[in-house]
């Protein structure tokens, strides 16, 4: 077998393994599909309401950061004694590794919301949550889905590390190659994640374009 | 309509950005705030709709205190005009205006009309700015826009900070006088903060002048100018300002009150030893019996004539062209050219003449405000 080339190992590695890389895609998805559900949640929450209480916005946006700092195979380490090997694990420390570009650009989205457009909302008479709703979000929107896009591409690819800690997904090809020294196996999870990588992307274009209001095109 | 009793903003580190204002700003009037910057006017006027809250004092608004009301519900019913216009760049014109007419309930069709309504009032055409977003409109048609939507659910009070202050200064008149022809149809009580005079010259019924969060002189604009309060008011409104603006002073200041006058019953001969006397060029005549004004004689007239004629009833000329004393400087030099021999009589209420006006006495007022002007300069 070793003295076939890459693609020849490839190709017979997709051959033999086809309906094991559909199933690990569809945990691969979930994988990110999941944690990004929490964290878009959470962090467009955190977001608005750092814009709402400056005093947390320090704490928020620096314990979104410290976790950023921490190496994604490492998070994925500590939050095993938490919730043990699998999926759960994975979902908790992709979700936490996604919030900061989230509530960060939520914050600044709502923050760069021009002032004068703000002073003459309130000053027609809406609420602060009319404010919020129909100011502040609809303008940051582009902002946030930037965020949004970046933390899923990101997220993508590390949930190929989750395969690390029992989670399957498209890790477990990569990992499966290196430990067995088969190149071939490593790009059966490599092209894929990339594939669904690259697909994520112009997904959250194409929606960062959509939801954009008009009068902002 | 709108009473300051007492009121002072201070903030918690002690700065007190106004400080016991008291004024009444009745119904339909247009007051215009102005001082230097720092003065206090801005957060005076946005203390009216609690933008800025009060720290002392009352504000009130046809007798209620505007602390017992809801903020966004006395908002909804105060339209607000800002110098950066802050329309809301994601909704159409239409949706802009119609923004709280819709937080107020109204139905879709009765925002619709109005919206259309308003349109055409600060002139727009609806058919071609309706659907268009803010970004689509030049400065002056954003403010345009922004005035509609203040006056879209008919609010009695008009707030208005610096509201034509970034716009170039030909949009600004534009939108000067719109606001003007408007406020003469609608009689709105309109609070408006600017920092340029000639801005609060031309608009106020009223103005008031702030410093250092301080009322110094409530008055009309022909008192400002006439009988400044204080040598800050003097010099804030500057010197020059009652030459540029005529139509703000009284003919009264622009006119000899050395009127001589005859009536008709007088030979010619000593109608004219009188003038050469007096070294004037022309007569004012009376009735006999009540001292009203019946017309004039000019000296030219009369030395070409004085042997011809047996009165002089028969050179007596009627001026077409009289003012009241009500009237202003503008009045009098606007009509100066169409008047023959160069005299303007000035009548009061009973027809009676207060004084004259003559190119001379013209040119001798507006010359010593010049001369004036010379004096501080040096």
């Amino acid at each position: 077998m070793n003295n076939l080339n890459i693609w020849e190992q490839f190709m017979q590695q997709a051959e033999m393994r086809w309906s094991e890389v559909i199933e690990a895609t569809s945990v691969h998805i979930q994988l990110v599909f999941f944690s990004m559900l929490i964290a878009i949640v959470l962090g467009i929450g955190l977001g608005i309401l750092i814009t709402r209480v400056p005093q947390l916005s320090t704490v928020v946006l620096g314990g979104a950061g410290i976790m950023q700092t921490i190496p994604s195979l490492a998070l994925l380490g500590f939050m095993i004694p938490i919730f043990g090997i699998g999926v759960n694990t994975a979902i908790a420390a992709l979700f936490l590794y996604s919030l900061l570009p989230i509530i960060r650009n939520t914050y600044t989205g709502i923050k760069d919301v021009n002032k004068a457009t703000v002073e003459a909302a309130k000053g027609m008479g809406m609420t602060s949550l009319q404010v919020l709703l129909k100011v502040e979000l609809p303008l940051a929107i582009p902002m946030i889905m930037a965020g949004v896009r970046t933390a899923a591409v990101i997220n993508v690819g590390t949930a190929t590390l989750a395969a690390f800690i029992g989670a399957g997904g498209l890790g477990d090809f990569i990992f499966l190659g290196i430990t067995r020294g088969i190149d071939g196996l490593i790009l059966l999870g490599a092209i894929p994640a990339a594939m669904l990588a690259i697909i994520l992307e112009i997904f959250f274009t194409y929606l960062e374009r959509w939801t954009t209001p008009e009068g902002l095109k | 309509m709108i009473k300051f009793e007492q009121v002072s903003k201070v903030y918690t580190d002690g700065f007190k950005a106004v400080d016991s204002v008291n004024f009444e700003v009745p119904e339909g009037e247009f007051l215009v705030l102005i001082g230097p910057s720092g003065s206090g006017k801005s957060t005076t006027m946005k203390m009216i709709n609690r933008m800025i809250p009060h720290t002392n004092g009352t504000i009130s608004i046809d007798g209620t205190d505007i602390k017992k009301l809801n903020p966004s519900e006395l908002r909804r019913n105060i339209g607000y005009v800002i110098q950066q216009i802050g329309l809301f760049p994601h909704y159409t014109i239409e949706k802009n205006i119609a923004i709280v007419p819709e937080l107020k309930g109204w139905d879709k069709e009765k925002i619709k009309t109005r919206v259309r309504e308003l349109l055409k009032m600060v002139d727009l055409d609806p058919d071609i700015y309706a659907s268009r977003y803010p970004k689509e409109l030049s400065g002056g048609q954003q403010q345009r826009v922004g005035v509609a939507r203040a006056l879209a659910s008919d609010p009695r009070v008009l707030l208005m900070d610096e509201p034509f202050g970034a716009l170039d200064p030909i949009t600004r008149d534009q939108l000067q006088d719109q606001i003007i022809s408007l406020q003469r149809k609608l009689k709105k009580t309109i609070v408006f903060v600017t920092h340029d005079m000639d801005e609060a010259l031309k608009l106020g019924d009223r103005i008031a002048i702030m410093k250092d969060g301080n009322l110094l002189q409530i008055d009309t604009p022909e008192k400002i100018l006439l009988e400044p309060a204080s040598t800050f008011v003097e010099d804030f409104i500057g010197k020059d300002r009652i030459i540029q603006n005529p139509e703000l002073m009284p003919v009264v200041s622009v006119m000899t009150t050395k009127v001589v006058t005859s009536v008709l019953d007088r030979s010619p001969e000593k109608a004219l030893l009188k003038m050469r006397q007096e070294k004037i060029t022309s007569l004012i005549i009376e009735d006999e019996q009540d001292d009203t004004f019946v017309g004039l004689i000019s000296a030219y007239e009369l030395i070409k004539k004085v042997s011809s004629i047996q009165s002089i009833e028969e050179i007596l000329i009627v001026p077409e062209h009289t003012l009241t004393d009500k009237a202003s400087a503008k009045d009098a030099i606007m009509m100066m050219p169409n008047v023959k021999y160069g005299v303007i009589p000035v009548l009061n209420e009973a027809k009676k003449v207060v004084g004259i006006v003559t190119r001379g006495t013209l040119l001798t007022a507006l010359s010593s405000q010049w001369t004036e002007l010379e004096g501080i300069n040096e």
